[in-house]
């Protein structure tokens, strides 16, 4: 083989006096940078800092560091532009990786702060004070007729559209089965059930072992129609169809041969060992026609459940979200360009797509000047990192948030960014049944359960200092949002005063 | 409620919706084997995700998603039929006596799609097979480009039947994308219009056998004579890999 030009990103330092050579780092490093030869080996080209070797070294004695071997300096030509030439000039590939964009544009959340109250409007105590944080997903009537029957009661005259109902406004973003295991489905599901919300199954279907979850599923249908048939969508409380994703506009999915093992293929009814292409397109799909066709042949099959379309945040957002509220979709799915992914060509998840923040304002902007807001409920999705993140997507116009990196992040994920390889180390995003092994449902779901109570008592004080007692008070209300360093322009489009005014 | 053999529905001047509750109400309440909509003009979405062993004969052009996502039924058009006939379709037989258009069987896992006559663009795309569930789409005439793009598993086939149309059998980009299951032309195919992902092998004896099986059911259904069928040469079209695009990521 020729010399790969590539020098290690990390470096594997262990104290080998201090070593008792148990040899669990090697057991767990699942990209195989450990090795044993008298004494613990790294191969520091292998090591992606998952920081398992040193979560579970008994003596504390590994440390990973970022290679400390100098460039010459340059701010045009980075390292990572000259690592990513020479892995085309070795591969004549397209470069590969996980999770989300981590360029460093400007994160707009962190240049918003919200109001609170002070001594003429009071703030409530979420101690005292009941709050209310349940929100309703769906399509909401126009107006409402109401009739008195034979006994002089008064009842509604149609019967309401059908919602999904949230304890709290937070739902899992889709990450399917194939690109995350069976086990991390699981500890979603028994989460999703115990705290009132739901999960989306993503596109690679639904595993038998998840039908008593059902309930609180959103199934999706996307361009491969993986697993998708009619069990699957009547099983769902509501169907998502993916258009987009926010890490990786205008491209599809694909999942390699590789991974379709015997457990995907069953769940994906496609054969062990084939790609299961997802391509962008529907090709039934090319006009808000077509997209108003399939929402309606899934509405007709699922009994007029709730439809859901998901799309990536691009230039344009408003205008293609007008577009797919008229056409009849009860929620809408924003993904941002922070979105994350299991695999994407780096180049699109980095230089793709617009900023959530500023579609969603835009979107939810257009949808009240069209007088359409209640015909539809918006999730913002796309790196929502912390209950703060959450509380000001509503404010900014949400309906809820959905999370996929931070609900990894609370079973253990560490952000390697090498979802694609399969290797994951903490059992997540891997479909290799001893990696996958080593994430227990039951302890996930628990830590899972944790993050969100703690995020409802962060939601509950917040609102609680704004002197609101309910979410719904908040969606849209900009007037409790400032701007600090951001452009008179991007807080046009936010629709935000700068603070101090 | 009564239990009835066969029902009649005049679907003239009735919006899909009402129709389609109709059907589902004589399949799933009335327990309905066999349904006749007559007057059918447009109405979308029949046979939409109905779960039964029924007979359903349309008289008139059923709209777009006819049998979308269905398992199970038999629908029979004595007519053209128009776009996405067997969307997604698991499993059921869709007879269709005329012409049909674009899209028809995408994502399909199972069951048959036979048609008389043409059908459109897009027809076949991402067909799949799972275990012994494999989809069959049979086009009497001609197809449209994109015939069989992505297609994962299944049968597709298009005859070309009527010898005085002198149009080539099927448009451009065939099998593009192409990773699993047989395509099957019933004469020549200009190579030029094949995609990169396929390549085109033996007719076999075996070939013969197996598919001869369902043709003989498709000239049973549609009244052809199935001799006339096996009279010329067969192209069979199949993918050169079931990992297309598997070199074009690296790290």
């Amino acid at each position: 083989m020729r010399k790969s030009y590539l020098i290690p990103e990390f470096r594997v330092e262990i104290d080998h006096t201090r070593c008792r050579r148990c040899k669990r780092c090697i057991m767990n490093c699942s990209y195989e940078a450990l090795s044993f030869s008298d004494r613990v080996v790294a191969d520091h080209f292998k090591c992606v800092a998952c920081h398992r070797c040193i979560v579970f070294c008994p003596e504390n004695v590994i440390t990973v560091r970022k290679n400390p071997v100098d460039f010459k300096e340059s701010f045009n030509w980075t390292n990572r532009h000259r690592l990513d030439i020479w892995k085309q000039a070795e591969t004549g590939g397209i470069p590969l990786t996980g999770m989300g964009n981590d360029l460093p544009y400007q994160i707009i959340w962190d240049h918003l702060v919200l109001d609170a109250c002070q001594v003429t409007n009071p703030s409530i105590d979420p101690l005292r004070e009941p709050m209310e944080l349940r929100t309703y997903l769906g399509k909401k009537p126009d107006s409402l007729q109401f009739e008195e029957t034979a006994d002089g009661k008064i009842k509604l005259k149609e019967k309401p559209p059908k919602n999904i109902k949230l304890e709290m406004p937070v739902v899992f973003s889709p990450m399917s089965y194939g690109s995350i295991s069976l086990n991390a489905h699981k500890a979603m599901a028994m989460t999703a059930k115990e705290m009132g919300i739901v999960m989306h199954t993503g596109e690679g279907g639904l595993h038998k072992d998840l039908y008593d979850y059902s309930d609180y599923m959103i199934v999706q249908c996307a361009s491969g129609r993986f697993g998708v048939h009619a069990e699957y969508l009547k099983r769902g409380i509501a169907v998502d169809i993916k258009i987009g994703q926010g890490a990786k506009p205008g491209i599809g999915g694909h999942l390699p041969g590789e991974k379709v093992g015997l457990d995907i293929s069953k769940t994906r009814m496609i054969p062990i060992g084939t790609d299961a292409l997802s391509p962008a397109p529907h090709h039934d799909i090319y006009s808000i026609e077509d997209l108003r066709q399939l929402i309606y042949a899934i509405k007709e099959a699922t009994n007029y459940k709730p439809v859901s379309v998901k799309i990536a945040t691009v230039h344009n957002v408003a205008a293609i979200v007008s577009g797919i509220v008229r056409a009849g979709a009860d929620i809408v799915y924003l993904d941002g360009f922070r979105g994350g992914t299991g695999a994407s060509p780096k180049i699109v998840r980095d230089h793709v797509g617009i900023p959530l923040e500023l579609a969603l304002a835009a979107v939810d902007d257009r949808l009240r000047e069209e007088g359409i807001r209640n015909q539809a409920s918006i999730i913002a999705a796309g790196s929502i990192r912390s209950s703060a993140d959450a509380i000001k997507a509503i404010a900014l116009g949400a309906d809820a948030v959905a999370i996929g990196t931070a609900a990894l992040v609370a079973i253990g994920c560490r952000v390697c960014q090498t979802c694609h390889m399969g290797k994951c180390a903490w059992g997540i995003a891997t479909q290799r049944p001893e990696l996958a092994r080593r994430l227990d449902p039951e302890i996930a779901a628990e830590r899972l359960i944790n993050m969100l109570k703690a995020w409802k008592f962060e939601i509950k004080e917040v609102l609680g200092s704004l002197g609101l007692n309910a979410i719904e008070s908040l969606r849209g209300s900009r007037e409790r949002l400032r701007g600090i360093g951001l452009d008179a322009q991007t807080l046009d489009i936010l629709g935000v005063k700068p603070a101090g005014k | 409620m009564e239990k009835r053999e066969k029902i009649v529905i005049d679907a003239k001047g009735i919006y899909y919706r009402e129709l389609n509750e109709k059907i589902r109400d004589a399949i799933y309440n009335l327990k309905c084997k066999e349904i006749h909509l007559n007057n059918v003009n447009g109405q979308r979405y029949i046979g939409d995700g109905i779960e039964a062993k029924v007979t359903i004969v349309i008289n008139g052009v059923p709209g777009n998603d006819l049998a979308a996502f269905m398992n199970g039924p038999t629908i029979i058009v004595n007519d053209n039929a128009q776009d996405a006939v067997g969307n997604t379709m698991n499993n059921g037989k869709v007879i269709v006596k005329g012409h049909s258009s674009d899209v028809i069987g995408y994502g399909m896992r199972g069951g048959k799609i036979f048609i008389k006559g043409d059908v459109g663009y897009r027809v076949g795309i991402h067909m799949k097979a799972y275990k012994n569930t494999v989809p069959y789409i049979i086009c009497g005439g001609r197809a449209g480009d994109f015939l069989g793009e992505y297609m994962a598993g299944g049968v597709l086939a298009v005859l070309g039947l009527d010898e005085n149309d002198n149009r080539p059998l099927t448009g451009d980009y065939l099998g593009t994308g192409m990773h699993g299951g047989v395509i099957y032309i019933r004469g020549e195919v200009d190579e030029r219009t094949l995609g990169k992902e396929v390549g085109i092998v033996d007719f076999t004896e075996k070939d013969m056998q197996e598919f001869g099986k369902i043709l003989k059911e498709y000239a049973d259904d549609l009244d052809l004579d199935f001799d006339e069928i096996m009279s010329k040469p067969f192209t069979k079209i199949v993918p050169i890999s079931h990992r297309p695009y598997g070199k074009l990521y690296s790290y």
